[in-house]
């Protein structure tokens, strides 16, 4: 169960969108988390510091983050090892056969109005809500309103 | 180098924008994605917020030559939709949904030690690593052709 965050979360996307932004205007280059994490592991040689330096980037910001919003993270132990194992290898095999994952195609695929991530991004949300409504609902036992 | 340092200030304020927003949150993910249960709106939010800066920019940095720091645009041109592109975002979104962590937020969240992140960010570079070396071994066994 979550409270709505409408003003934290809508100021979170402006800075998503701003870094997004800069990230075109200076590098030309979309900022697609799942396709630079790929870059940096079969990428071009000569694209590895940069990619390497935006991961680097990410990773600051989340110790930042850490210390600044501790709230907005979440914990370990809540969902069991096994169930952690399947959704990373789901999510890292996924995200690079269909060559995006919610910030390149969510985000700057949709925001170019591209068929592929249009596509993508129906596809990656609807799979996401069944399976949220089959383990939240039809294997928890909860009822349904 | 200035194209690294960009990309390191790029990648700060994306991870802040990521955790304000609530996707380093795996539990308000599931809140976001259970549209038949005590649905979360607010991610939609985050991605709202997000096109609706990057949209106009992206629209004026286009109509220039080239960005800033590069010779060109490297923008991806495909439009056809194959079974790879429905098939991965099949499984992606299955991989969000039994989780709540995508890319960013799972490495972001990573950074938060012993957290659920960490064990889950660890797969999915598994996942990504072990694609790859099967689809090297698999172009050359197949003499180079795919």
């Amino acid at each position: 169960m979550s409270e709505p965050t409408l003003l934290a979360s809508t100021l979170g996307g402006v800075a998503i969108g701003v870094a997004s932004a800069a990230f075109l205007l200076f590098n030309g280059r979309i900022a697609g988390i799942s396709g630079i994490v790929g870059g940096v592991i079969d990428g071009p040689r000569e694209e590895r510091p940069w990619r390497t330096m935006f991961l680097f980037g990410l990773a600051l910001g989340g110790v930042i983050a850490f210390a600044w919003l501790p709230a907005q993270f979440g914990l370990g132990g809540q969902t069991s090892t096994l169930r952690l194992v399947i959704a990373g290898l789901l999510v890292g095999v996924g995200t690079r056969v269909g060559s995006g994952c919610t910030s390149g195609h969510g985000v700057c695929g949709i925001a170019r109005g591209s068929r592929r991530s249009l596509f993508a991004t129906a596809t990656f949300m609807t799979a996401a809500m069944i399976t949220v409504f089959v383990t939240q609902h039809l294997l928890a036992g909860a009822p349904t309103p | 180098m200035k194209q690294s340092i960009v990309a390191a200030a790029v990648g700060v304020v994306f991870a802040l924008g990521l955790a304000l927003g609530g996707m380093t949150d795996p539990a308000k993910v599931i809140g976001f994605l259970d549209v038949f249960g005590a649905w979360d709106p607010s991610l939609a939010f985050v991605m709202g917020g997000a096109i609706a800066v990057y949209a106009p920019v992206l629209r004026w940095a286009r109509r220039r030559p080239a960005p800033l720091l590069d010779e060109r645009f490297h923008l991806p041109t495909r439009s056809d939709i194959d079974a790879r592109l429905l098939i991965g975002a099949a499984m992606f979104g299955v991989g969000w949904g039994l989780a709540g962590y995508c890319p960013g937020p799972a490495l972001v969240g990573s950074m938060a030690l012993g957290s659920d992140a960490v064990v889950f960010a660890g797969s999915m570079l598994l996942g990504m690593a072990g694609l790859s070396a099967w689809q090297h071994a698999a172009r050359r066994s197949e003499g180079g052709s795919r």
